[in-house]
């Protein structure tokens, strides 16, 4: 909301600078967001009339003019605009005069003719945007006046953020009562004198769904001549408040919008056929609107009609059928007043926001209607002429909106605030808003002014009383909180642990978004159906995630692009499945060299082994490492031979594997990453086991390298050794895995440390020989194993 | 006894001349073993008159100790100078870098997050969350937003086909917290937050931090000193707070929160935009109609209730310039977050 300080000089005048009645102003509920000034630096422009304009004699579209500065004789200016013509009253530069950017104004001659100066555009002046020729003032504007002083540029205008409750305050008037309450200075309303009507012509106005309009004023007025120039002061105040000039008739209506916050519409009274109705759209009825669109209506919209059909969306924007334009000279004024619901939503469902709906969505004075008719009638006879007829209220005075009335009970201001207020103060700050207050035995019954439709429940009255007295003024005060000793669940593995557990193992944590590009989803998990969003912000993050590998295989992408080829990444977030849970997860990827590049080692690209050891050290934090498992198996994405299904006690809680050759080259990866992901409810559960006794007794080692065929697991190795080992089995190690020379292609020697133990005595060798025989054993047995030497 | 000088002579010049620990150990077991020629002449003392035994055996002795003084003072000199050899051939250069992993780091916005979390559990809040996937009652309605309430166009919101949406805010959970059961409470939520906006100042995803507490007598003092506190806490510094009247649907009285400049201490700097004031919160008393969608009645308990970006704490307190960095995975800015 663009608030000019010279026009809000007319309501109420503090006699605050600008930065500090926009800094009070803040402080009240309105925030400052900029302070411009109304017009760009210059000096040297007066107003001027042109007393004649001849054509120059070596350039068709210069012309000469003479033109009088009010004082001795008249200059001679040398002209290209094609309106610089006898009689008109322009602006001026004179020579010496600097404009704005710098440009300073000399005598001189153009095409062989002198010229004293130079007649300004309003682009050059720094007042408007695109606007060919010469200014066109008033025809009784002051020849020889200044024209910063005839148009009052001297001027700031503060543009403050209105909150959607305060649909009041969207107007001169509303800032206007706002800084008289904070100032202490009375507020001045301009005239809104009732125009005595010199004409009967009226025209039918039908409210056919009164709780949406309860209230129309209609006026005809006759004889208006659309096609002058609006003076330009009040182009002027449109163009401060951020509205551009159109012709007098529609200028008034805005005009009466910025000041009083009341919108309304005029309508060319000629186009209109039979009657106004105001009533719903039915479905399928289109309307054309005023800026060439043409809309289809549903039966909730409301609209203005007449017989041939909707020649407005109601509280929106007028249509272009009955607009009008420069011939019209029969007008039908309309001030309504629609209830804020029936309007809402409605402009942003057509991709509209107008100066009327953003208005009538917040509310608008239900009382405003007359005042703002007698305004806008005024100042339509002042700048367009025109004969008017009687205002026609149509009115359910059943369905206004009640002016209510709100009990305030004492106590409540100071249980809300931590603010004792005295009576005084609390009847003070709701009258200084025009609230009427009347003192009862429990507090106060309080009575807001028709333009406060917000005030509604006790709660809002004490927000205005908190907003008069100051947030500042309510101090800061601990809460004294009841002694409760909360318990500290340990039943989960917590976040920052397991997030620091893998950056200390070269992990960076990433965060991505949750929707993901549906082609790569699908392209990694074609079997998982995804959510997808109605209104995504890009097609390619469309797709509610089902993993969080997407967002971190496209990392991967992004950072070799970048040159990062060691990338080691680990992510926390939930997963969106299809039956609408969602699902916390853990994920983590590994790509490039095993360590950072250094003088010594790891230089060997990261493979399954590499992640699987950081995710049994996560596994590790639940304290029951032994019950989860790797179970080979296979998933779409990832490399057949190189996945597995992560298991806790048989049950499946995640994945791990290579990225499938081929999604590798789909992607463009310089190598195949190694992913997994875990659920983390499931698989961070912490188990606390039972203490063990440690043996204080020697333990025996014996190492065993036995050839398998290659086929067979090393799980199925430690499960046979396991089995075999009549429990004196504390540790088997697994120290060396070996193909070639010595062993026959298609199997592999596999070198096994086997630690045993007793726990109350020290073991002799023949109970180990024993022991390690019966394992030996088994394992030819089971597994056709042959033992080397 | 002109011999045993020579042999003295002849022994200490060998000693002296032993280069290493293994050839003065072979000059010790020459002169001084059981067949040494010291030994011999110990041994041929018996040749000798009885009246010259004591003399000449003393002679014998006085060569051996002085032979075997020479021998120790040699043998410690070489193993000093063996052991300052061994430590000069281990010599290594301990300029060198470390060997193996080097460290990663935790996200900005998960470090900023467990902070604010660290701060609140320790004045005795909870930490609750909430579904991402939210329905219009929790996101909307029970929030008093009503649909084509104004402020929906503030919340330009992702929707699924079958209405339901990506939370706009945390404050749903709010309303879940208030469902499970009766007040006292004190709580964040802090949790991941969509909005259809992208730009250099919006993130369709962001992350908030949403506060409520209610007890019987909760106040709005009681919301300027949580806030206060916190901030100073957060940002480890003296800041000073202001809170502005403002709109919100669900709380009443409402206000924005600004804190002094953390840059420039309220003196105007480009971050501050010149005011001196940094945009921090959104906060208030909760609506009535808030807890009566909760089904908690409004004459016996009042709360405060506030919301935070954890991206824009997360920006000042480091120091990041661009929201979106925080999304891009890029290593080169990950790795400057290692500490914890």
């Amino acid at each position: 909301m663009k608030i000019s300080l010279e026009w809000l000089r007319e309501f109420v005048d503090p006699g605050l600078a600008p930065r500090e009645l926009g800094d009070r102003l803040t402080m009240a509920g309105f925030e400052l967001e900029s302070i411009t000034a109304a017009a760009p630096d210059f000096s040297g422009v007066q107003v001027v009339e042109i007393l004649e304009a001849a054509p120059h004699p070596q350039a068709d579209r210069l012309r000469v003019c003479r033109v009088s500065t009010g004082q001795g004789e008249p200059l001679q200016i040398v002209c290209g605009a094609p309106n610089a013509r006898a009689g008109l009253r322009t602006a001026l530069a004179t020579v010496g005069a600097q404009l704005p950017g710098g440009l300073a104004i000399k005598a001189a001659k153009l095409r062989g003719v002198d010229s004293a100066g130079m007649l300004c555009s309003a682009r050059e002046l720094g007042l408007a945007e695109g606007q060919d020729g010469i200014v066109e003032l008033a025809a009784d504007a002051p020849v020889g006046q200044s024209l910063r002083d005839y148009l009052r540029l001297d001027d700031t205008i503060l543009e403050l953020a209105v909150t959607p409750n305060r649909g009041d305050a969207m107007s001169l008037l509303g800032i206007a009562r706002e800084v008289a309450a904070l100032s202490g200075v009375p507020l001045r309303l301009p005239s809104t004198a009732p125009v005595s009507p010199e004409s009967s012509a009226c025209f039918p106005v039908r409210l056919d769904a009164a709780t949406a309009c309860p209230r129309f004023f209609g006026r005809v007025i006759e004889g208006v001549d659309n096609s002058r120039k609006t003076p330009a002061w009040m182009q002027e105040r449109l163009r401060r408040g951020g509205v551009r000039s159109i012709s007098p008739v529609v200028d008034v209506t805005n005009y009466v919008l910025l000041e009083l916050g009341q919108p309304m519409h005029a309508y060319d009274l000629d186009r209109l056929v039979d009657g106004i109705h105001v009533r719903h759209a039915q479905g399928g009825e289109h309307c054309e609107l005023l800026d060439g669109r043409s809309v289809e209506l549903q039966s909730d919209v409301l609209v203005i009609a007449d017989a041939q059909g909707p020649v407005a969306l109601a509280g929106v924007m007028g249509g272009a059928r009955t607009a009008v334009s420069d011939p019209t000279s029969r007008l039908f004024l309309e001030v309504a007043w629609f209830q804020p619901d029936a309007i809402a939503g409605r402009a942003r469902r057509y991709g509209l926001t107008t100066d009327a709906s953003q208005r009538f969505e917040r509310g608008v004075d239900s009382e405003g209607g007359a005042r703002a008719m007698e305004r806008a009638t005024a100042l339509l006879l002042q700048v367009a002429g025109g004969v008017a007829g009687p205002v026609t209220e149509v009115a359910q005075p059943s369905q206004f909106p009640q002016l209510r009335t709100v009990q305030l009970r004492r106590g409540e201001v100071g249980r809300l605030l931590g603010l004792e207020l005295g009576d005084e103060t609390i009847e003070t700050s709701l009258q200084s808003l025009g609230m009427q207050v009347t003192r009862t035995d429990e507090g106060f019954t309080v009575t807001p002014p028709s333009c406060r439709f917000d005030i509604a429940i006790e709660r809002d009255l004490i927000e205005e009383i908190a907003r008069r007295v100051g947030y500042e003024a309510i101090p800061a005060i601990h809460a004294r909180a009841a002694q409760a000793i909360a318990r500290v669940p340990t039943s989960q593995v917590d976040e920052t642990r397991f997030l620091d557990l893998m950056a200390a193992r070269g992990y960076h944590e990433a965060v991505h978004f949750s929707f993901v590009d549906p082609v790569l989803q699908e392209r990694l998990f074609p079997a998982n159906a995804a959510r997808v969003l109605a209104n995504p912000i890009s097609s390619d993050l469309a797709a509610m995630r089902v993993s969080l590998w997407p967002g971190l295989l496209r990392a991967l992408g992004e950072n070799q692009r970048r040159q990062q080829d060691r990338v080691r990444l680990v992510e926390h977030g939930v997963v969106f499945l299809p039956d609408g849970s969602e699902v916390d997860r853990v994920a983590a990827l590994c790509a490039g060299r095993r360590w950072p590049e250094q003088w010594s080692g790891g230089a060997e690209p990261s493979d399954f082994h590499d992640l699987r050891g950081d995710i049994e050290a996560l596994l590790a934090t639940t304290g029951d490492l032994d019950a989860f498992s790797f179970e080979p198996a296979s998933l779409h994405c990832l490399h057949p031979g190189r996945s597995a299904r992560i298991l806790r006690s048989g049950q499946p809680i995640g994945w791990i594997g290579e990225l499938h050759p081929e999604q590798t080259r789909a992607l463009d990866l310089n190598h195949a990453p190694v992913l997994a992901e875990l659920d983390v409810q499931a698989a961070l559960e912490v188990r606390y086991l039972p203490f063990s006794e440690v043996s204080r007794f020697p333990q025996v080692r014996r190492d065993l390298a036995l050839v398998v065929d290659e086929q067979v697991p090393f799980s199925v190795i430690r499960e046979r050794v396991t089995f075999a080992s009549s429990g004196l089995l504390r540790g088997l190690r697994l120290f060396d895995v070996y193909r070639g020379t010595g062993v026959e292609p298609g199997r592999k020697s596999v070198a096994l440390a086997l630690i045993f133990q007793e726990k109350d005595r020290t073991l002799v060798d023949e109970e180990t020989d024993k022991v390690v025989a019966a394992i030996r054993a088994e394992l030819s047995a089971s597994l056709n194993a042959r033992f080397r030497e | 006894m002109g011999d045993l000088a020579t042999l003295s002579r002849q022994a200490l010049d060998e000693v002296a001349a032993s280069s290493t620990l293994a050839a003065l150990e072979e000059v010790r077991v020459r002169w001084l073993g059981k067949k040494g020629p010291l030994t011999e002449q110990l041994k041929a003392l018996g040749t000798l008159p009885a009246a010259e035994r004591p003399g000449a055996g003393a002679l014998i002795n006085e060569v051996k100790q002085r032979v075997q003084q020479a021998l120790e003072l040699r043998r410690e000199l070489l193993s000093q100078a063996a052991v300052e050899a061994e430590l000069a051939a281990g010599r290594i250069d301990v300029s060198l870098p470390g060997r193996g992993e080097s460290r990663g780091g935790l996200h900005p916005v998960t470090r900023a997050r467990l902070r604010i979390e660290s701060i609140f559990r320790e004045s005795g809040f909870t930490v609750a969350t909430g579904p991402e996937i939210e329905d219009d009652f929790h996101n909307f309605e029970a929030l008093n937003i009503p649909s084509n309430h104004p402020a929906r166009a503030m919340h330009d919101t992702f929707y699924f086909p079958d209405g339901k949406l990506l939370r706009t805010h945390t404050s749903p959970v709010q309303i879940r917290e208030l469902l499970k059961g009766e007040p006292p409470l004190a709580l964040i939520a802090p949790g991941r937050v969509y909005r259809c906006d992208y730009d250099i100042t919006h993130s369709p995803m962001f992350h908030q931090v949403e506060g409520l507490v209610v007890d019987r007598n909760v106040s709005f003092a009681n919301l300027k000193a949580a806030l206060s506190g916190f901030l100073q806490a957060f940002f480890e510094q003296d800041l000073r707070m202001r809170l502005r009247p403002s709109y919100f649907p669900f709380t009443e009285p409402s206000a924005e929160v600004d804190m002094s400049c953390v840059f420039c201490g309220g003196a105007g700097c480009r971050v501050c935009k010149h005011t001196g004031w940094l945009e921090i919160a959104g906060c208030g008393m909760v609506h009535p109609n808030v807890f009566r969608a909760a089904g908690v009645d409004p004459e016996r308990w009042t709360g405060y209730a506030f919301g935070m970006g954890i991206e824009r704490l997360a920006m000042l307190r480091y120091g990041v310039n661009d929201l979106r960095l925080f999304f891009e995975s890029d290593l080169r800015f990950l790795r400057q977050f290692g500490a914890l």
